[in-house]
């Protein structure tokens, strides 16, 4: 059996880094396993992302494009994963757990009667099988899935998490074999767009170097006895603009919000981090007016470099997580910043 | 327009809560995982919110709350969730633990709801969380979708509005943006993010209208069996401690230079 690289292009017909990351360990278990490797690509036109990847050493490609396979839609996207993973025959899948893939590859696998696993960030091999690791509990713990491949007679696909391999740089000449999907009732959904924040008021940035983090303590009294939240918000926003940073919350500066309290404005569930959050990747984090254990730290887990601001020189979260805390009013510290970065 | 909701949520340990991994009979478990206090799953409540703020606001909608947990700890969190919105209760006695396998998760809910006798799948809407706060895995709404016969999914919906065209979805995609699209109608299936309403405020009326229905469908909760051939092995807790550098009493001008300088570099 046969291990599939399974992957979407991009608007721009190329693909995406996570999926060149996910080609990357695809190659790794090939090799590691001893079986063959397959391509499967899904999009509108696939002849651009087929030859950025030409060179992988793999057996055939296969690919499923059209109009129809142009926007992501669960109803085509998982009907054209289990053509490719099907024409591929494939028993083992890698995946990028991109938000297309990971909304339609588990109706995939079961559709195939196989099994999934997401959001894998490691992926050895033993006893000739796959030993993926994952994280369980938001990212507070992590163990290793075994499963008996004898016990069902799909594919196992697995998708991996960004960031958990070096991008594929393998271009080359391939002549995908085109794999036929009837559209029969399956065009019930339409998309009719994307909607993005204005570029002005656009805080998340998943590929900026830097995260800021805005804590509760942004919203309390300060020294005079007063709330400043109009202050806190500018000094955020000032600083976001300047740095071209992303902006992250914890649960309770969102929920402030909609339990009708005066707060930042701008903080939606989309910024929330932590344990009933995102777990962004950055190569920085600073962590302003955060207090708490356990949840804010998991919302730190894939952040490289790590800095703090906040009036609590005990803050148990920072002790041991944070590379440095300045125990500091952040409203200065972040209003001198803003002055330094203007310079 | 009727609908028939369906929402699949179980229990989590408090996000609060120090959670320690530890060998088990049947596996991986967590440290007195029977004693930790429990919620409803963040994502799982946000559906059911979401769920119960729909049928408000259209004629003859129902909403059941399909759960597979253990039933002791059920019945604990429902006499808090019984209060937050009104629901009819199909329970599975079965593990909560983030250590299953979302396939055989999906299926024993699948069974349950199969099992529900006055669904109408023409009319039904499938709600659930698009990830957990235990195994977090994000797969298996779909494959309870799959089973059922499903298949126009949608996941990490933030926004549902019933139009004259059809359901209008708002689904997150990378980049902090959302993908627009709508399905003619039932029957879908709706993987929540956050979606867009707060925690509702207890109401005690519709908590006891809730237990008249919780208590009989505990009774009832048939044993799932989760199948074999799937295990978790080695599960530890991330193990690097930082050594951290507490700056105390620095002029903050120097804190700003050196933050900036940080950022910069």
């Amino acid at each position: 059996m046969s291990i599939l690289y399974l992957a979407h292009t991009d608007d721009n017909g190329s693909l995406p880094k996570a999926a060149l990351e996910a080609l990357t360990a695809a190659q790794k278990l090939a090799a590691d396993l001893g079986r063959p490797l397959k391509i499967g690509l899904l999009g509108a036109d696939v002849q651009q992302a087929a030859q950025s990847i030409g060179g992988c050493n793999a057996e055939a490609f296969f690919s499923v494009s059209g109009e129809a396979f142009g926007p992501s839609r669960y109803s085509t996207d998982a009907a054209a994963c289990a053509a490719l993973c099907s024409a591929a025959e494939a028993g083992i899948v890698i995946a990028p757990a991109t938000l297309r893939l990971a909304r339609c590859l588990p109706g995939t696998a079961y559709r195939l009667g196989g099994r999934i696993d997401t959001n894998i960030t490691a992926l050895d091999a033993a006893d000739g099988q796959p030993l993926p690791t994952r994280w369980y509990y938001r990212q507070r713990m992590s163990g290793q899935v075994q499963r008996d491949t004898q016990s069902f007679s799909g594919p196992w696909i697995l998708t991996l998490a960004p960031g958990c391999a070096a991008p594929a740089e393998c271009p080359g000449q391939a002549a995908p074999q085109a794999v036929d999907v009837p559209l029969d009732g399956l065009t019930r959904t339409t998309v009719t767009g994307v909607k993005q924040p204005n570029v002005d008021a656009q805080t998340i940035r998943p590929d900026a170097d830097l995260l800021l983090v805005a804590g509760a303590g942004w919203t309390k009294k300060q020294n005079d006895g007063q709330a400043h939240v109009k202050e806190a918000g500018e000094l955020l926003l000032d600083f976001l603009g300047k740095t071209k940073s992303s902006l992250g919350s914890s649960k309770s500066l969102v929920d402030l919000g909609s339990e009708g309290q005066d707060v930042l404005d701008f903080l939606t569930h989309l910024h929330q981090v932590g344990q009933t959050g995102s777990t962004p990747r950055h190569p920085k984090g600073l962590a302003t007016c955060c207090h708490g254990e356990e949840p804010h730290v998991v919302g730190w887990r894939f952040i490289n470099e790590r800095r703090a601001v906040n009036l609590d020189a005990g803050c148990g979260w920072a002790h041991g997580k944070a590379d440095v805390l300045y125990v500091a009013d952040a409203f200065d510290v972040m209003k001198k910043v803003n002055e330094l970065l203007g310079k | 327009m009727s609908y028939h909701i369906v929402v699949c949520g179980s229990i989590v340990p408090d996000p609060l809560q120090t959670l320690t991994p530890v060998d088990g009979p049947q596996g991986p478990a967590l440290k007195n995982e029977m004693m930790l206090p429990a919620v409803l799953d963040p994502w799982a409540g946000h559906a059911l919110y979401e769920a119960a703020n729909l049928a408000a606001r259209h004629a003859d909608c129902r909403v059941w709350l399909v759960s597979l947990g253990p039933k002791a700890k059920l019945q604990q969190v429902m006499m808090a969730v019984a209060q937050k919105a009104p629901f009819e209760l199909v329970a599975v006695d079965g593990p909560a633990s983030g250590f299953t396998d979302s396939f055989a998760v999906a299926e024993a809910l699948a069974e349950a709801i199969e099992g529900i006798a006055d669904l109408d799948r023409d009319k039904l809407l499938l709600f659930g969380g698009w990830q957990s706060a235990s195994r977090g895995a994000g797969s298996t709404i779909q494959m309870v979708a799959e089973r059922l016969g499903i298949v126009d999914q949608f996941q990490g919906v933030d926004q549902l509005n019933i139009t004259d065209n059809g359901l209008e979805v708002l689904e997150r995609i990378e980049g902090g943006s959302w993908l627009t699209s709508t399905v003619q109608g039932a029957p879908a299936a709706f993987g929540w993010a956050t979606g867009e309403l707060p925690e509702p405020p207890n109401n005690p009326q519709v908590g006891m209208m809730n237990m008249k229905t919780i208590m009989p469908a505990l009774q009832k909760a048939k044993p799932a069996a989760l199948g074999n051939g799937f295990g978790v092995n080695n599960v530890s807790l991330p193990q690097v401690v930082r050594e951290t550098r507490v700056v105390k009493d620095m002029p903050v001008d120097d804190i700003a230079r050196e933050l900036v300088d940080w950022i910069q570099g």
